[in-house]
């Protein structure tokens, strides 16, 4: 058995930003499924949120009531209060690790109009912002290499937890094929989003919600699955990100009639509305027939922009239409349509990052979880562009600080290490020994055809039932599905099969939780219940594991400063 | 459409004592890009066929796979664009031990991505409350080389660390070049003389398939360029490289030709009695198969010329 002090899983922003803290003074290790300089923060593009004012005059206060209405009033305020005070100085820290931002006149830090932001508040690095805030956390993980050991391409399996206590994980390492467990005082998850069960979305292969999925089954809640960010410009065909920077820069949105359509429905903030709205607007004209050609998309013109903007400003949006689509936007416009983005539901913790057990906020011991697969809940209901890289960095240098301080008094507890690897070990055996038929292509095709018609931009109590009968024929399709690797090496069929499992699992506590919530908020939007009900659903959902079955529960929402509004733009 | 054949080579350490190939055929949809096809043919052909791949947008760098020879991302790359004659060669990335199929062993690449320390070394006295203010230029200078996305397709294809597997190779030393260039950091002068020990920048042939096979702005051999010139700028002369470049500069300009002879000599050192007492056997070598230069070096005729060249560039 392999023993660290702090066990982080998951190599992003989130992940390497605890590890950081953790490392000064304890033994600590980050596991992660692919290489840290590849993990999915990496592909954010357009900026980090805080309030410099490098670019116009800005406050925290501004900051916050602008994500508070955009999380449609779900997000709680406090947590929401911590991280918008917490930005310029993290984004500083950023700038002081190395961190290559673009630059304004004066050498300060380039700031940019993004969506429901009032202010320009996005830091930037031309168009690929989360990278160069990845590679700078993984300098300075690599900085405290003697600190901070990597475990690259490990797959973590389960997570160990009993009596309310967290006690470790259980591994497997895709290189050899090798079963362990890893005892640890504190567990840390940053394991990211659960975007890939939609057909079209901006996500890496990675975010299947393993994550996630180690905390359902271990008996701990889920909040607010139901919640799931559709970003308004995928490129067409893959949903490959186009950032929100192309509309901050100034790009228009064109129907086929060449109208900006947004004037009808954010005639004040346009194509700057924040990303649930544009979404929606794409899709109503969309499946009103006025796409481009009546087809499934819509343009984004950035041609008035001018070359050297482009270049300047948005160089890898540019290079993606070239080698993806063949359409350069200098010269024309380029075909989006909305692509899942962003998980906002995921692991219920406190503003430390700290994981709830219940509604009441009893803690788990020795169990944290920050950024993506977090819920503490910064987004509510929809984020906001930029505030996803602020949310990872802000809330996993708290986290890694709260860990730090808790585990400075932990012990380890004890683990079954035989009894944890035969459950490993017969998970895997049976998936070699099932002799299945069904292929698991098909059924994940399927899955997410189904998730992205019935549960996607628009939803219904009709869609969801159909979408939730689909799930269920598909996870005793599942039971049956075919693998032909039975090796120890590098065997990705079988990791690509396990993280079918969690898509297929939490795909349904996303359905049946949106079949649950009678009301339309943020991403969330029912066409038979269009409107936001404060009165019954102001509050975050709970999902918990019962058997076979779901158990919902809810949450209340903490409001501090702003009650509730009509939410316009 | 007709059917494309994809020539993969296969190996499993479980099974195969050696690499092998295996035809696979696919048809070629519209706009489908190399990781598609992979995927169709793991997805519906054979499951057990392993690679790389995450982000499929050309940022995480996972996918780099040699193409009819030579590296590329195949999430970056439009399968129709690199058939020929029907067919597409698909093999695990150079000077790589391959662990599986096409998925290679990366160990030493980080290893030697760690060497360059690649982290900002900066004056610990400011305080993060203010930004350290950098120009637009400044951020210029180190833009490019903070894109590289670490997919190591530099590194396969590179030929120095082909022969020398001690060479640092061109994504560390492009990473290297983001800080000694970075206005921020204060240990430019100790990097540099790093850098110029065996193994680092002097050890490229400047065969440039570091840069044409690079998939972002990060075109390493520029970056390694840029780190030879700041060394030559910074007085880092005492070694092998440097006093390669100058004895080369210095065999033109007095000569208009290379200098065969005094060259190594020059390169090595004249007080450097151990360097020079090596040239010996490869001298004899030289010698013995008829490959020595002529012992006397003379002057081309157009000497004239060269120097006017010197002088113009001398100007600039």
């Amino acid at each position: 058995m392999i023993t660290h002090d702090v066990i982080i899983v998951g190599s992003g922003l989130a992940g390497m930003r605890a590890a950081l803290e953790v490392c000064k003074d304890l033994d600590v290790a980050i596991l992660t499924k692919v290489y840290p300089s590849r993990s999915h923060s990496g592909a954010a593009q357009g900026g980090i949120a805080a309030s410099l004012g490098n670019a116009t005059e800005d406050s925290w206060e501004t900051h916050m009531y602008d994500t508070v209405k955009g999380s449609d009033f779900l997000g709680d305020q406090d947590a929401i209060e911590i991280m918008v005070k917490d930005a310029p100085a993290i984004v500083r820290e950023m700038e002081h690790f190395g961190c290559v931002f673009s630059r304004t006149e004066n050498g300060l830090i380039a700031q940019r109009r993004f969506g429901g932001h009032t202010n320009p508040r996005a830091c930037y690095a031309a168009d690929r912002t989360g990278h160069v805030l990845l590679h700078t956390l993984h300098e300075q993980t690599m900085k405290q290499a003697k600190k901070i050991k990597v475990y690259s391409e490990y797959y973590m399996m389960s997570l160990i937890v009993d009596d309310g206590i967290c006690r470790g994980i259980v591994v497997y390492n895709l290189q050899n094929g090798k079963l362990d467990v890893i005892q640890a005082k504190t567990v840390i998850f940053c394991t990211g989003g659960y975007g890939r069960a939609f057909k079209i979305t901006s996500n890496a292969f990675a975010s299947t919600g393993d994550g996630i999925m180690a905390v359902y089954h271990s008996g701990l809640p889920l909040q607010d699955l139901e919640f799931v960010q559709f970003h308004p410009s995928g490129l067409f065909g893959q949903g490959i990100l186009v950032s929100e920077a192309a509309r901050g820069e100034g790009g228009y949105l064109l129907n086929g009639k060449g109208e900006r359509f947004m004037e009808k429905y954010a005639p004040e903030k346009m194509e700057l509305a924040p990303r649930d709205i544009v979404s929606r607007s794409e899709q109503t004209e969309i499946n009103e027939g006025r796409g481009i050609d009546g087809k499934d998309y819509v343009y984004i013109d950035l041609r008035h922009l001018g070359k050297e903007k482009i270049l300047e400003r948005l160089p890898q949006i540019r290079q993606l239409g070239i080698d993806f689509i063949g359409v350069d936007c200098i010269d024309e416009p380029l075909p989006i349509q909305p692509t899942a983005h962003y998980s906002m539901g995921g692991i219920p913790t406190d503003n430390d990052g700290h994981v709830l057990i219940d509604e009441k906020g009893t803690k788990v011991t020795g169990f944290f979880a920050a950024g993506e697969c977090a819920c503490v809940s910064v987004h509510g209901a929809n984020r906001l562009g930029t505030n996803s890289l602020l949310e990872a960095t802000v809330f996993g240098k708290r986290t890694g600080k709260a860990a730090l301080r808790f585990t400075q008094d932990a012990k380890l507890f004890d683990v079954n290490e035989k009894e944890e690897l035969k459950k490993s070990e017969e998970k895997i055996k049976s998936i070699f020994n099932s002799n299945g038929t069904e292929s698991v292509f098909d059924i994940r095709n399927e899955l997410k055809e189904s998730m992205t018609i019935n549960c996607g931009i628009f939803r219904s109590q009709e869609k969801l039932l159909k979408c939730l009968n689909k799930l269920d024929e598909l996870s005793s399709r599942y039971k049956k599905g075919k693998i032909s690797d039975k090796g120890l090496v590098f065997n990705s069929e079988l990791m690509e099969f396990i993280e079918l499992g969690n898509m297929l699992d939490f795909s349904k506590i996303i359905a049946q939780g949106a079949l649950r919530r009678e009301e339309s908020r943020g991403g969330h939007a029912r066409t038979d219940f269009a409107k936001r009900d404060d009165d019954i659903w102001l509050n975050h959902t709970l999902a918990l594991k019962k058997g076979n079955e779901i158990e919902f529960k809810s949450k209340p929402v903490t409001i501090t400063k702003h009650q509730p509004e009509e939410r316009k733009y | 459409m007709s059917e494309t054949t994809f020539k993969i080579q296969r190996f499993s350490p479980e099974k195969d004592k050696e690499p092998y190939f295996q035809e696979f055929k696919l048809e070629i949809s519209k706009g489908a890009t190399l990781l598609d096809c992979l995927n169709l043919i793991k997805w519906t052909q054979d499951g057990s066929l392993s690679y790389r791949m995450s982000c499929r947008s050309a940022i995480c760098g996972s996918c780099g796979v040699k193409v009819n020879g030579h590296a590329m991302l195949a999430c970056k790359t439009q399968a129709i664009d690199v058939v020929r004659k029907n067919k597409v060669i698909l093999q695990p990335q150079g000077n790589f031990k391959i662990l599986k199929d096409l998925v290679v062993d990366l160990t030493e690449f980080w290893q030697k991505v760690e060497a360059v320390k690649p982290w900002l070394m900066a004056d610990e006295k400011t305080t993060p409350e203010i930004e350290r203010k950098q120009s637009i230029d400044e951020f210029h200078k180190i833009d490019r080389a903070s894109t590289c996305i670490m997919c190591a397709n530099c590194y396969s294809d590179c030929c120095s660390t082909d022969v020398d597997e001690s060479f640092l190779g061109p994504a560390a030393l492009a990473k290297a070049q983001r800080f000694v260039e970075d206005s921020r950091d204060i240990e430019k002068l100790s990097r540099i003389k790093e850098l110029s020990k065996d193994a680092g920048i002097w050890d490229c042939t400047h065969c440039a398939e570091c840069s044409q096979r690079c998939p972002t702005d990060a075109k390493p051999l520029e970056k390694i360029v840029s780190l030879r010139t700041a060394a030559l700028n910074n007085g880092v002369l005492n070694n092998n490289g440097a006093r390669h470049a100058k004895a080369f500069v210095k065999s033109i300009k007095s000569s208009g030709i290379l200098n065969e002879n005094y060259l190594p000599v020059a390169s090595v050192g004249f007080a450097n009695l151990p360097g020079l007492l090596g040239l010996i056997p490869v001298g004899i070598r030289m010698f013995l198969r008829g490959k020595n230069p002529p012992l006397i070096h003379h002057a081309i005729k157009e000497l004239d010329d060269v120097k006017r060249i010197f002088k113009k560039i001398g100007k600039k």
